[in-house]
Formats: structure tokens, sequence, C-alpha cells
């Protein structure tokens, strides 16, 4: 049996209360909305970019914790990150995220971004941790548009 | 005599624990459990009498197709149907929401007809009308809801006029537990010449139906949230209505006589029961109205009502800062329904948290986004009773409400 505690950890539960990089940007040069039809969480993430690298990031939205969480982990990790580095780091954290018991994952790659392993064992809320990475996914490959879980 | 402590042996699934707790099930509005009867019902059919139906002259066939009608009988006479000819299966409350729109819609609706609704509605009593409307250029109208979750009757009598074709309303709210006053509305639509449906999806399970009394054109209920397996619904429609209604499917089952040309249709009720019909979950229905019946509609009813008044005094007492718990405060008017948000702790979360501690509770849109969006919310945490939960349960959401609060306020310890 796994613990509420795996799921929500100290981590999680202070970025819920206090999310980073929380806002809107004065000059985004790409935006994306995600939504998740299934809860209604809703995000929109604004990015500043200069030659393929990330020099601002913020977002904004309704979601549960694990959402909220993991949206403002994302925006702390991408500062100053390429975008080939943050296609990567949606990748792994995606196969984290997924990955079915004892399978592995890139955790020098996630670094921080770990700490929300535990969700892997709550499947119904899987799309919660990753609606902020698919939402940053379809900024980086089309830009502008609205992404949805389902 | 109502022993709700007696009524839970019945169900094999409530001894079931979750993480180490025992089960706690709140979500009936989603689907209720099965008794042990209509489990054996299933098991029964498919052990003795699985054969087609109306179609063998063998026994076994001849058999099925008796416990087939029978069940068929029971559920007409559940709901005081004049005949069991107005009774036609169908897989759910939605299946039997689109055979309106498709058969009664298609030749009843035109174009600057108004189909009338509530702002309450499930997606199925809303998205077959909204493409109904879209086929025919027929419009659609919501009856305004007041702040308290009811509606607004008051302006009712202008909104239903000569142009006004269907009104269509649900019972019982999913979302909000709302009780409508369906029977007036059939009053005020008939007087207009337009006619009434009531989605019974939610009522149906929990209190007395009557259509005679009700005087609805048509009923529309689900087997699995009374007791039934899933896949069983029924459609009830007043007789002189469905007599001049063109079938939904065609094929098997459903036919008179075939020629390579052209068929003609099979007598009421079969003539919209296309292809082998589900008849281990139609006797399984048959078998739940069985069970509700030996309690008692009447008894079932003032049992929820008894823990809606208790669940009410529960929530209201509770330390439960900033709580918004949504619909009428009046056990009268509302069902064991009880959908609720929180400030600071989402919906999602606190599901998650119930659940670890064996609460099972809905979160989410309910299927009626429209309505949870003008709540102001993007979802909301819903628990729903049934005629197996106790007062005790209720202490133990409430509890559990209160306990989650805390751990997301101040964390786990």
């Amino acid at each position: 049996m796994y613990d509420l505690e795996d799921l929500y950890q100290e981590i999680v539960m202070d970025h819920n209360r206090r999310p980073r990089n929380f806002g809107e940007l004065k000059e985004p040069t790409t935006t994306a909305d995600g939504f998740n039809p299934l809860c209604g969480d809703q995000i929109t993430l604004q990015l500043s970019l200069e030659d393929g690298v990330v020099v601002d990031v913020a977002f904004n939205g309704v979601g549960c914790a694990i959402s909220k969480s993991s949206a403002s982990m994302m925006t702390e990790e991408l500062k100053g990150k390429t975008l080939e580095h943050a296609e990567n780091l949606f990748e792994a954290f995606r196969k984290m995220i997924t990955r079915t018991p004892g399978e592995s994952y890139d955790s020098d790659l996630l670094g921080d971004l770990e700490i929300l392993q535990g969700v892997s064992q709550y499947p119904a809320r899987i799309k919660c941790a990753t609606l902020a990475w698919h939402t940053l996914h379809s900024a980086i490959q089309d830009g502008n548009e609205v992404v949805s879980t389902e | 005599m109502f022993d709700v402590e007696k009524i839970r042996l019945d169900f094999p699934i409530l001894a079931k624990e979750i993480f180490g707790n025992p089960l706690v099930y709140l979500d009936n509005a989603a689907t209720s459990q099965k008794p042990r009867q209509v489990i054996d019902a299933l098991v029964d059919y498919y052990e003795n009498f699985n054969a087609n139906v109306h179609r063998g002259v063998h026994t076994l066939s001849m058999e099925a197709t008796d416990k087939y009608e029978d069940a068929r009988e029971k559920v007409s006479s559940f709901i005081n149907s004049e005949s069991s000819d107005s009774v036609i299966w169908t897989r759910n409350a939605s299946e039997s929401l689109n055979l309106v729109a498709y058969s009664w819609g298609e030749n009843n609706i035109n174009e600057g007809d108004e189909i009338l609704l509530t702002p309450m509605e499930h997606h199925s009593n809303l998205v077959p009308w909204q493409e109904l409307a879209r086929r025919k250029n027929a419009d659609i109208k919501f009856i305004p809801m007041l702040e308290n979750g009811t509606l607004d009757m008051d302006r009712v009598d202008d909104l239903i006029t000569e142009k006004t074709a269907l009104v269509s309303a649900v019972h019982m709210s999913n979302a909000l537990g709302t009780i409508n006053p369906v029977r007036e509305l059939g009053v005020k639509a008939h007087r207009m010449g337009a006619k009434i449906l009531v989605d019974g999806a939610q009522s149906v399970p929990h209190m007395p139906t009557d259509v005679q009394e009700l005087n609805c054109d048509f009923l529309v209920f689900s087997g699995h949230k009374m007791l039934g397996p899933t896949g069983i619904g029924a459609l009830y429609v007043k007789k002189e209505i469905l007599e001049s209604m063109e079938p939904f499917l065609t094929g098997g089952e459903m036919v008179l006589e075939v020629s390579y040309e052209e068929a003609s249709w099979a007598d009421l009720p079969m003539k919209f029961e296309a292809g082998t019909p589900n008849i281990a979950d139609s006797i399984g229905l048959g078998s739940a109205v069985d069970y509700l019946n030996v309690l008692g509609m009447e008894n079932v009813r003032e049992h929820e009502k008894d823990l809606t008044t208790y669940a009410l005094n529960r929530f209201k007492n509770a330390d439960l800062e900033g709580l918004d718990l949504f619909g009428p405060d009046d056990p009268n008017i509302r069902g064991g329904v009880f959908s609720f948000n929180t400030p600071d702790v989402h919906p999602h979360d606190l599901g998650t948290f119930l659940d670890r501690i064996g609460i099972a509770v809905r979160t989410g849109h309910h299927c009626a986004m429209p309505l949870v969006r003008s709540l102001g919310v993007a979802a909301t945490a819903r628990a729903s009773f049934y005629l197996y939960n106790t007062k005790k349960e209720v202490d133990i959401l409430v509890d559990g409400v209160t306990e989650a609060l805390r751990y997301f306020r101040d964390g786990p310890n």
C-alpha cells in the first residue's frame, strides 16, 4: 500500500500553497493553453524565448495540488534551458509518470522533478501531473494552440 | 420495517475494505451497488434459462421469453404505466433520450419550434436536443434557476408558448439534488400543446414514480442506478404517442414481415427493439424492482430524506470554513445528493484524500458542465446517498472532509 504522503510530499504541498512563476509575463513570445475537460483544470503557459532558450516563463490557471505544483516545478526547471532540453525533460517526465511498476526512468535528467514520481501509483491523477508538460510540449511544437488531455 | 443494517447484508460489496478502511460508498448518483438477489438472478438466468427470446419453439427459449417479458411487466408496474407495451428496453437513459430525439423529434420538431430545458440537465438531456435543434433549425430555451438551485417557476408561463414543442426536465438533479416540480411543468406544457419529457435517471431509483399521476409523455431512466445491472435502461412513452413514432433502429426482432424490397414493423414494444435484446440484464433489472418493492419506495424516500436532513445539519454545523454546499436546503425538495466546493482544496485532491480513508465520492463536473460552470467553479466534489447508507457514514464523510481541509492547510501532521 502506498501512503498519501508519496503523492503529497511536503515540497509538492509547498508549491501548491505558493506556486512559483505564477502570473503573467509582460512580453511573452509564446503562449499556450492547456485544458483537462475531465476535471476542469486549466492552465495558460507563457514563455519568453531568445535564440531557442527559455529566458522567462510563467503560468496561470486553476487546478488541483498536483497540477499546480507540477506546473510550478516545471517553470523553475525551465529557466535558462534550451527548447531541446525542455523537450527531453517532457519525454523523461512523461515516462516517469506513466511507467509501470519496476520500469526505470532518467532520474539524473529529471532532478528535483523526481519528487512527483509517486503520481505513477495514482492512475486517476496522471493527467493532473502531465497537463503543464503537455501544454509546454504544444507551445514548443505548435505555439499558441489549446491542448487537451483527452 | 426499514432496517438499514439488515439491508446492508444483502450487498456483498459493502463488506469490502479500501486501504484497510470499510468502504463508504457515496457515489450512488453515478451507479448503485447490487444486492445478492440481483447478482443471483443474473447467474440463475445464465445457468438455467439462457436462450434467445421470441424465436424458438423449444422450452428454453420460451422460458427465457417468459422471464424477459415478466421483467418488462415488473418495470411497467413499478412506474405505474398503463401498459407494458409502453415500456421500451434501452441500454440506459441516454439511449432512451436519443430514441425520443430521433424517432419522435425528427417528425415533430420543426423549424422555429422551441425546446424548453432546465439549466441543470445532465449532458444526456442536453446534447441530443442541441443536435436535433441544429438539424431542424429549432431553438432551445432554459428555465432560469434561482440562487438556491431551484427553478424560477414564475418565469415558466412566459417561456412556454405556442412555439414550444417539448419541455424536457430532470426530475432530480444529479449535481444539486434538486427535485423539480415536473408534474406542474407538464400541466403548463400540455396547456400550450407541448409534450413533457421527464428524465428520471435520479428520481426513479429514489422515490415512488407514477407516470399516470405525473401525466408525463416520456420518462427515461437507467437500471444500474436502481440496483440493477449496467447496460439496461428503459423508456416509457404514452401509448398514443408511441404508436405514432417511427422505429429508431431497424433490423431483426423489430419486424413483422420482410421481403427483399421492404419490411413492416412488429407491434409495440418490439417495434423499438431491434436485434437480440439484453435479456440477462432486463431480468436483472426485474429482480432489482422486486427488491425495491419489498422495501417500498415510500420507505426508501423516507430513509434518504432522513439522511439528507441529517447531512444538511452536519455540513452546516461542522468546522468547514468556506465550504460551499450547493442546492436547496429543504429536504422535501432535495434528494440525497451533496455537491460542494472548498476554496482551498481542489475537489480532486479531496477525492484522493477521501479515497484513502475508504470514502468513494465523485469529483468533477458530473456530466453537467454548463451547470457547474454557472456555479462559478471548475469542478465540485459530490457525495450521493442510497438506501443502504447510514448516518454513521454521513459522520465519516463530514469528519473526512474536515480532516482533508486540515491536511491540505497544515500538512500531514
